[in-house]
This record gives C-alpha cells, sequence and structure tokens, in this order.
C-alpha cells in the first residue's frame, strides 16, 4: 500500500488555484476510473491515484431551488456533469429552468473570487 | 451477541418524560428550559438528580452539551455521550442508552434538550458549519436543500405543491387537538398555496415553526421499569443510516438513508409497518413527510404526494402521522427529535387527550438531522408490545 500521493497543497487549495488560473478541473483516478467532486485525497472505492483533468464543461440539471428575499432572487442548483460527478452551481442568466435541461460550465468573477457556473446549452432546454 | 442489536429489543424503557417552555417561554435561557424539562422528566419517574448517571444530550447552542447539562444539573454521571446528528441525536441516544444500560454503565439514563431560539431572536439558532464547495452560491441551509429535495421529488414523481399542502393541513389538524400546540387555528390550502416563496418549491407555510422548548426522557432496564412508571414506554428497535453530510453528496435526491435506517429498526423490533398505531415523521419540512412515509415502508417509492391526499393522514384518517401538530404546527425548537419520542411517550401512555390513537401499542419515531442526512429510526412499545 502507497501513501496518497501529497503536492505543494491539498485538494481543495489546488481546485481553487486552478480556478484562479481560468481552469475548471476535477479529479480522475485510472485505477478504478471514476471522476471525483468535490476535491478530495481518496475516491468512493478507495483509490489514491488522483490526477487533475480538465472538466468537459458539460452537464444535466439535476435539482434546482429559487432562493427569493427582500434583497432579490437567485437560483441555487445542483448539476450532474457528464463525468457522472455532482456539484453545487447557479445558473445565473435564468430565473430557474426545468430539471433534465443540458448546461454548460463557465468561469464567472464572482465578488468572492472565481466560480464555475452554468448556461443553458444550445437547444439544451428539457 | 445475536446480529444488528436484537439482544437489545425491549431491553430498556422510557420511564420519565416532560417537556418544558413549549412554544414561547419568555426570560428562560435554553438550559434552563432545559433543567425545568429533565426535573420533571425524574419526578414522573418517582426518581431524582442523584439517581442519574448516564447523560445523554445534544443542543444547538451548547459545544459541549453534556458537559453543561452535567455542570448545571449537578450531576455526577459515569457515562455519557454526545452524539451529535442534528435533529436525529435524540433517536440515536435511545440506543446509546440501552446500550450503555445493558452494559451496567449506567443504571439511569437522562436524554435531554432544550431551546429559546423564539424568543432569543426568532432565526433558527444552528452550528452547522458552512461547505466550502457550496459556499460560492450562497445556499441558505437548510431550506435550500430541502427546497432542491422537492424539486426533485416533483420532477421525479409527480408530487404537486398541493400535496405538500396537504401535509401541513394535517399537522394543523393535528395541533388543534393539542393544547400545548403553538400553531394552531383554521388552516386553508389557498393559504398554504398563496404563503410567501421562501425556497422554490417551498413557501413559509411548508416549513416548520421556531419555537422555545424543551424536552427530557429518562429511561431505565426494563426489569426495573414498572417500579418508575405504570406505563413504560420500551425501546423495540432502533436503526440508523448516514451517507452524507452536504445535500451535494446525497446520492439520490428522492430516496434518503431512511429506508435504511427503517428496515434495520423493523428488523430490530420484529415488527411490521402495519402494526403502527402512531407515526412520528421529522417534518422540518413538508417535503420530509412524504419523503419518509415512502422511505419507511408506508407507502410505494413516489407515491408519498399521493398518500397524503384526502387527510389520509389527518386526525381521522388511515394512518394517524405526527399526532401532536409535528414540527409544522407544534413545536420546533432548532433540533426536534426528542418531541418526536414525547409524543410517542404520550400516545403509549394514552395520555393524548383530544388527539390520543385508540390502543395505541406501537410508535414509531423518525429522525432527520443536517441537510436530510443522519436518519435514525426508533420504535417504542407498550408492555403488550413485548
Amino acid at each position: 500500500m502507497t501513501a496518497p500521493e501529497t503536492g505543494a497543497s491539498g485538494p481543495e487549495a489546488t481546485y481553487n488555484a486552478f480556478l484562479a488560473e481560468g481552469r475548471f478541473m476535477i479529479q480522475h483516478a485510472p485505477s478504478t476510473g471514476e471522476y471525483v467532486f468535490y476535491p478530495r485525497v481518496v475516491t468512493p472505492e478507495g483509490a489514491t491515484d488522483l490526477e487533475w483533468v480538465e472538466a468537459k464543461g458539460t452537464g444535466t440539471l439535476y435539482a434546482i431551488t429559487v432562493n427569493r428575499s427582500r434583497q432579490g432572487a437567485y437560483n441555487v442548483a445542483l448539476v450532474e456533469l457528464d463525468e457522472g460527478v455532482r456539484m453545487m452551481s447557479t445558473l445565473p442568466g435564468v430565473e430557474t429552468a426545468e430539471i433534465g435541461t443540458r448546461l454548460t460550465a463557465r468561469i464567472e468573477e464572482a465578488e468572492a473570487g472565481p466560480r464555475v457556473v452554468f448556461d443553458i446549452a444550445e437547444g439544451g432546454a428539457a | 451477541m445475536s446480529a444488528n442489536g436484537k439482544d437489545l429489543r425491549g431491553k430498556s424503557a422510557i420511564v420519565g418524560m416532560a417537556t418544558a417552555g413549549m412554544g414561547e417561554a419568555h426570560g428562560f435561557s435554553a438550559m434552563e428550559l432545559l433543567g425545568q424539562a429533565a426535573v420533571g422528566a425524574l419526578k414522573d419517574a418517582g426518581l431524582g438528580l442523584k439517581d442519574v448517571d448516564g447523560v445523554f444530550a445534544a443542543t444547538s447552542s451548547h459545544a459541549f452539551p453534556t458537559m453543561s447539562v452535567v455542570e448545571y444539573l449537578g450531576l455526577r454521571p459515569r457515562f455519557f455521550d454526545g452524539t451529535n446528528v442534528g435533529g436525529s441525536s435524540f433517536e440515536m441516544h435511545l440506543l446509546q442508552a440501552t446500550m450503555a444500560l445493558e452494559a451496567g454503565l449506567c443504571d439511569v439514563a437522562l436524554v435531554c434538550y432544550g431551546s429559546n431560539q423564539r424568543t432569543a431572536g426568532g432565526k433558527l439558532v444552528s452550528m452547522s458549519e458552512p461547505q466550502w464547495h457550496e459556499t460560492p452560491y450562497k445556499p441558505r441551509h437548510p431550506i435550500t436543500a430541502y427546497g432542491l429535495a422537492a424539486s426533485r421529488h416533483m420532477a421525479e414523481y409527480g408530487t404537486t405543491r398541493g400535496d405538500l399542502a396537504d401535509v401541513a393541513l394535517a399537522a394543523r389538524d393535528w395541533a388543534n387537538l393539542n393544547p400545548e400546540a403553538f400553531a394552531r387555528g383554521p388552516l386553508t390550502k389557498e393559504e398554504v398555496l398563496d404563503a410567501r416563496m421562501i425556497s422554490d418549491p417551498l413557501t413559509k407555510a411548508d416549513c416548520c415553526l421556531v419555537t422555545d422548548g424543551a424536552a427530557a426522557v429518562v429511561l431505565t432496564r426494563a426489569d426495573r421499569a414498572k417500579d418508575h412508571h405504570e406505563r413504560p414506554a420500551y425501546v423495540m428497535g432502533v436503526g440508523a443510516a448516514n451517507y452524507h453530510r452536504s445535500i451535494v453528496e446525497m446520492p439520490d435526491l428522492a430516496t434518503t438513508a431512511a429506508v435504511d435506517s427503517g428496515n434495520r429498526a423493523f428488523e430490530m423490533a420484529g415488527v411490521s409497518r402495519a402494526d403502527m398505531d402512531v407515526v412520528m415523521l421529522y417534518d422540518a419540512f413538508t417535503i420530509n413527510t412524504i419523503l419518509f412515509l415512502e422511505d419507511l415502508g408506508f407507502c410505494p417509492k413516489g407515491e408519498g404526494g399521493r398518500f397524503v391526499q384526502d387527510g389520509r393522514i389527518a386526525p381521522g384518517g388511515e394512518l394517524a402521522v405526527n399526532t401532536n401538530g409535528g414540527g409544522l404546527s407544534c413545536v420546533h425548537p432548532g433540533m426536534y427529535g426528542l418531541f418526536l419520542i414525547a409524543e410517542a411517550v404520550t400516545q403509549l401512555r394514552g395520555a393524548g387527550g383530544d388527539r390520543q390513537v385508540a390502543d395505541a401499542t406501537l410508535a414509531l419515531c423518525h429522525g432527520n438531522g443536517g441537510t436530510l442526512s443522519s436518519q435514525c429510526t426508533a420504535i417504542l412499545g407498550t408492555e403488550a408490545a413485548l
């Protein structure tokens, strides 16, 4: 058994560093074929040979809610990436969307820093 | 020792129970309310503070709840457990207490909770920490998570906002039979559907109350239970399951781990769904009741929305669900799990007044913690169920 690979920093910091460079990266374990998100040191199957790969940037809307308050409304979405992993995100261009809608990712500069958000793919309505 | 804790079936019993500060308790701290409930539960069991040698607690406001309780009440326990799995903590405490009692690690177990979050600020108090991969999207948990789950259940199974409203109406109908319930009075389906939308598809009327309240129960080994109360509530079975912390990681947003916690509890208790006289489900939001009715096997998967229609879970319906009025209309002081148990004990004692379920022999309490994360199911029964 080999110890998990340790780089200059852990998976959370590495993901954020990629994001700051404008890259949406997720983890992949060649030994099991698993993709992993959110980034961590081991896969659900126990693999630790995790490599960073560019996310395809395509996915499907899995669930969505619209947070409404006096300050305004914004949606919070769960997106299933085509790699088979799920992430929390938002669809800034629309109030809400139908579950099953096809989406494409882009990196947006938000107040607190860069984040991955999604737009409805061309012809992507569910 | 046989598998799945079957040897623990019926080995402990709740012999004392009390609540305090239900609804609004102006001028009282969380610990003061908890203290009142603890003293009341011990008195109910014919016991005193000096008899307590096992302490089980979780709160929304204490990092080390057992230490705080021990000090405040002047206890000297030899066993203590502060397992915090959110609102389901107290169903888990029933299992921990049963194990500790049966192992002889304690003889009198006190399980307790208290909160003043309504009069202290009116907002849900939580020590729940943000999840770094969620933070950029500003979720407002817990409601964001439950709104997401409801959206998925609707998309997969055709559940409607009207079905969610039926859950709220049934809870209110039960609350109207309970003088201790905080939200009483008429409620129409239109009022629920027209309530302010907070997190689609959930309106304010789909959300539980924010109240004050404390509860405590006292357990002993079953062989001495009758010395303390003429109608002990025996712990027949407890099952737990947990797969995620963040809603992002929930394997299927329309199916909870209650599938497994329920199966484990029923197996340990050796009883079936049809045997349940009272079903207490953690209804922090209306979607919970639908999810748990399905996942605990009271109706097929996906049929929960249709199951709650036509008053089926309301007073006089087929299944007595949340007979106190639930977190939606009775009481919900942040963590609600112990109030499920308090109502089950009330019903098993036949002390439910206008809302009493006739000949209640078996009651199920299903606790939920986090964002549909921790699921703990406890089945309680009267002596006749043993």
